[in-house]
C-alpha cells in the first residue's frame, strides 16, 4: 500500500471544543527522522498527544494511520503495543512504584511476555550506560521528585527498552544541560535505524546532535513549511517572523 | 458460589467452601447457657467461666454503638449466628493428621507451603478452634510459648489469668464483651526475656460454615527486651447470608520489648468484622500494628497502643480497600500516658465502585506526658465519583510540650497519570493496579515479601473488576 510508517492526513483536532489542529499533513517513512518546530501554542504537543490517543482530544476531521492501520481504532495501550511511543514533555509521577518494576512491567506489556530476568538486567544495564544513568535510579519511584533532566533521561530509557518503530519525542530537549542533552541525543541515535522518529522542539541544538531528514514548521495548527536541516538553522537565526502570513 | 454472589463480590479468590465438618455444633443463638456450655466443653477454670458470664450480661445490656455504620450494625441478627462449631477432635502437630477436607482448604490457601519456607510457627484455626499448630523446635527450646488460646489457658493458666482481660476489659465495648463471653481459639504467645524470635509466626483464620461466628482471642506477651513478629491472615467463603468475626487481641510489651502484629484481613464480603485490638507498651518498648483491611462487608477496627512507660513507641500503619458494598471503618488510637513517648501513624484508604472508607483516629496526650512526639498522616484515594471517604481525627492534648504533626489528603487518579501508563502498553485496569499498588507501597514494604506480592496481586485483580 502507499504511504509511510506514519500518515497524517488533513487532521483537525479539538480540546474542549477549541480547535488546535487545523489540517495537518505529515508522512514519516521508516528510518526517517523528522523535526517539527514552532512557537508555543502552535499545536506541536497536541499533534503528539492525538497520535498517541490522549482522551481529552477529539479528532474532528482527517485521519491518522500507523503502519497502514487507522489509529483511532486502537486504544492507547494497543498503540503502544504496536510500536508507537511518546516521550512526554511533562512525564507523570507514579509514587510508590519503583522505576525497575515499572520498566520490567512495561517491557512485558509491550512485548506481550515477561522478559527473562538475566537478559533483562543486561539489556537494562546497557541502556542505562548509553544514557549515563546510575543503578540507584531503579529503586526510586517513577518521576517522583525527579529533576527535569532525570525525567527526560527516564523517558529515553523507556524508549530504548521498548524499542518503538515510531517514536514521538515531545520537547525531550527542553530544560536539559549540555551533558543531559548529549546523553539524550545518544539515546535517540542508538534507536534502530528502521524506526521513525518525530522530534518536537524549539531549538536547533538537539538537531545538531540528531540530524533530521526533514524539518517542518508548524504555525497555528498547520504545517506551513518543510525543508532540510538548513531550515532549522534559519529559524534559529531569524526566528519565525518571515514565515508568518501577512496580515492586512 | 451463586451468580448473584459472584456479582456482588467480583473475583474473590477465597470464596470457595468445603462441605461442613462438625463434631460438635451448637444451635444458633446466644444465652447464658450457651456461654456456660462453651466453657464446660473446654473444661475451663471457674474464674474463666464467671468472667464469660459477666461479659455475656454486659453484652446484652450494652447498647449498640451509635457511631460507625449504625444501620449495618443494627442489622446483625445475633440469634442467627452459630457461636461454637468444633470441626476436628484435636489440634494436630502434623498436617497429615488434620482431617482431609480441612487440610485441603489450608493447602489451597498455601499455609503449609509458607510454613516450610519462612515461618517460625503456625496456628491454623477452622471455625471455632485450632486444627493445626506447630512451632519450630529451636524456638520451643528457648522457652517461647506459642499455643492456641485454649491450650494456653489449659497449660499456662497463671500467665493467662495475669494478663487476660487487662489490656481490653470486657467492658470496653459491646463486641469486646461478646468476644469475652464466647471466645474460642486464637493465639497465646509468651516470649521470655531477651529472646528475639527472628522468623515471623503466623495464625490463619478460616470461617467455612454459613452464619458462623468466629470469636478468636489472642494474647501476646513479650517479656523484657524480647521481640516477635506475628502475622495474621483471614478468609471465608462467599455466602449470601452473613457471618460474624469479632476478635479481641491483647498485646503486652514489657520494658524494652518489641511486638509487631501484621494483619491482612481478606474476609469475603458477607462477613462483619468487628475487632478490638490494643497493645500496652512499657518503658522503651515498641508496639507496631501493620493492619490491612481488604475484605469484609463492614469492618470496624481501630488498633490501639497505650504508651504506658517512658520512651515507649507506637507505630500504626494501616490500609483499607473499600469496594462495592463494603464499608471499611478503620483507624488507630494512641494514648501517650508517659513522658517522651512517640508515635507514628500512617493510614491509607482506597474506595471504588461505591465503596466507603472511613478513617477514625484518636490521639491522646495525658498531662503528665512531657515531651511526646506524634505524627499522623492520612491519605485517601478515590477511584470514582460514587465512592466515599471520610476522616474523623480526634486529638486530646493535655500537655503543651507535645510535638504533633497531622497531614491529611484526598486524591483522585488523574486521567493524565492513566494516559502516561497506558502509553507504556498497560491496559486501563493494569494502569490503575500500578497506581493503587504504588499508593499502598508504604504499607506493603512493611510486610514479609511473600505477603507483599500476594497483596499486590490481589489489588491488581480488584482493579480488573473495577473497569467497565
Amino acid at each position: 500500500m502507499a504511504g509511510g510508517l506514519l500518515d497524517v492526513k488533513g487532521l483537525h483536532a479539538t480540546v474542549e471544543e477549541t480547535e488546535i489542529l487545523r489540517g495537518v499533513d505529515l508522512t514519516i517513512n521508516a528510518g526517517e527522522v523528522h523535526a517539527i518546530m514552532g512557537l508555543n501554542g502552535a499545536g506541536k504537543s497536541t499533534l503528539a498527544s492525538v497520535i498517541m490517543g490522549h482522551p481529552d482530544y477529539e479528532i474532528t476531521e482527517g485521519s491518522v494511520h500507523y503502519d497502514g492501520q487507522d489509529l483511532t481504532e486502537l486504544e492507547v495501550h494497543e498503540r503502544a503495543r504496536s510500536g508507537l511511543f511518546l516521550s512526554f514533555q511533562y512525564p507523570h509521577a507514579i509514587p510508590g512504584v519503583q522505576v525497575g518494576t515499572f520498566l520490567r512491567k512495561s517491557v512485558a506489556a509491550v512485548r506481550g511476555e515477561a522478559p527473562k530476568a538475566r537478559a533483562f538486567r543486561q539489556e537494562l544495564q546497557a541502556a542505562m550506560d548509553v544514557l549515563g544513568m546510575d543503578r540507584s535510579f531503579l529503586s526510586r519511584y517513577v518521576n517522583d521528585g525527579f529533576s527535569g533532566g532525570e525525567k527526560k533521561r527516564l523517558e529515553i530509557l523507556q524508549m530504548l527498552l521498548l524499542q518503538p518503530r515510531m517514536a514521538l519525542l515531545d520537547e525531550t530537549d527542553s530544560g536539559l544541560d549540555i551533558d543531559a542533552l548529549k546523553a539524550v541525543a545518544q539515546g535517540i541515535n542508538s534507536l534502530s535505524k528502521d524506526s521513525g522518529v518525530l522530534l518536537i522542539t524549539h531549538y536547533n541544538r538537539l538537531l545538531e546532535l540528531v540530524v533530521p531528514d526533514v524539518v517542518h514548521v508548524m504555525i497555528d495548527g498547520r504545517i506551513i513549511q518543510s525543508g532540510g536541516p538548513e531550515l532549522a538553522q534559519r529559524l534559529e537565526a531569524d526566528g519565525y517572523e518571515w514565515l508568518m502570513p501577512a496580515t492586512a | 458460589m451463586s451468580d448473584e454472589a459472584r456479582d456482588a463480590v467480583g473475583e474473590y479468590r477465597y470464596g470457595f467452601h468445603d462441605p461442613e465438618v462438625a463434631t460438635i455444633r451448637f444451635d444458633k443463638g446466644l444465652s447464658e447457657q450457651v456461654v456456660r456450655d462453651i466453657s464446660a466443653l473446654k473444661n475451663e477454670p471457674e474464674w474463666m467461666t464467671e468472667l464469660r458470664v459477666k461479659a455475656y450480661h454486659h453484652f446484652v445490656e450494652r447498647p449498640m454503638p451509635d457511631w460507625g455504620n449504625e444501620s449495618l450494625l443494627n442489622s446483625i441478627d445475633f440469634e442467627a449466628v452459630t457461636y461454637f462449631l468444633r470441626s476436628s477432635e484435636g489440634t494436630e502437630r502434623d498436617w497429615d493428621d488434620v482431617p482431609e477436607d480441612i487440610k485441603r482448604t489450608f493447602d489451597r490457601l498455601g499455609i503449609p507451603d509458607a510454613e516450610q519456607k519462612w515461618l517460625g510457627g503456625v496456628t491454623a484455626q477452622y471455625e471455632s478452634e485450632a486444627v493445626y499448630h506447630s512451632i519450630r523446635e529451636d524456638l520451643e527450646a528457648q522457652g517461647v510459648l506459642f499455643l492456641d488460646m485454649d491450650s494456653g489457658l489449659r497449660e499456662h493458666p497463671e500467665i493467662v489469668k495475669r494478663f487476660f482481660n487487662t489490656v481490653i476489659p470486657y467492658t470496653d465495648n459491646k463486641f469486646s464483651a461478646l468476644n469475652t463471653a464466647v471466645w474460642s481459639g486464637g493465639s497465646f504467645i509468651y516470649v521470655p526475656k531477651g529472646v528475639h524470635v527472628e522468623m515471623p509466626v503466623q495464625a490463619y483464620f478460616r470461617i467455612n460454615a454459613k452464619n458462623m461466628g468466629q470469636f478468636e482471642r489472642t494474647l501476646i506477651i513479650a517479656d523484657e527486651g524480647s521481640s516477635i513478629h506475628y502475622v495474621e491472615g483471614c478468609t471465608a467463603p462467599t455466602y449470601s447470608t452473613d457471618s460474624l468475626h469479632s476478635a479481641v487481641v491483647e498485646l503486652v510489651a514489657m520494658d524494652g520489648a518489641k511486638i509487631r502484629y501484621s494483619t491482612i484481613q481478606n474476609w469475603s464480603s458477607n462477613v462483619y468484622n468487628l475487632v478490638t485490638k490494643r497493645g500496652v507498651a512499657h518503658a522503651n518498648a515498641t508496639v507496631e500494628w501493620v493492619d490491612g483491611n481488604i475484605g469484609s462487608k463492614l469492618t470496624m477496627k481501630y488498633p490501639a497502643v497505650i504508651l504506658k512507660g517512658e520512651g515507649a513507641h507506637a507505630e500504626i500503619i494501616s490500609v483499607a480497600y473499600a469496594g462495592e458494598g463494603q464499608h471499611q471503618d478503620a483507624g488507630s488510637k494512641v494514648h501517650h500516658l508517659a513522658p517522651r513517648t512517640t508515635s507514628n501513624i500512617l493510614s491509607k484508604s482506597i474506595s471504588k465502585n461505591g465503596g466507603r472508607s472511613t478513617y477514625r483516629g484518636m490521639l491522646q496526650v495525658r498531662p503528665k506526658a512531657e515531651g511526646c512526639r506524634s505524627k499522623v498522616v492520612c491519605d485517601a484515594l478515590m477511584l470514582d465519583a460514587d465512592s466515599r471517604s471520610d476522616t474523623y481525627p480526634t486529638m486530646e492534648v493535655g500537655n503543651a510540650s507535645a510535638d504533633l504533626e497531622h497531614e491529611a489528603s484526598v486524591s483522585k487518579i488523574a486521567g493524565d497519570q492513566l494516559f502516561y501508563l497506558m502509553s507504556r502498553g498497560h491496559t486501563e485496569a493494569e494502569a490503575m493496579g500500578l497506581i493503587v499498588n504504588g499508593f499502598f507501597e508504604p504499607f506493603t514494604r512493611e510486610l514479609p515479601m511473600e505477603y507483599a506480592s500476594e497483596l499486590n496481586k490481589l489489588l491488581e485483580i480488584e482493579m480488573e473488576g473495577a473497569i467497565g
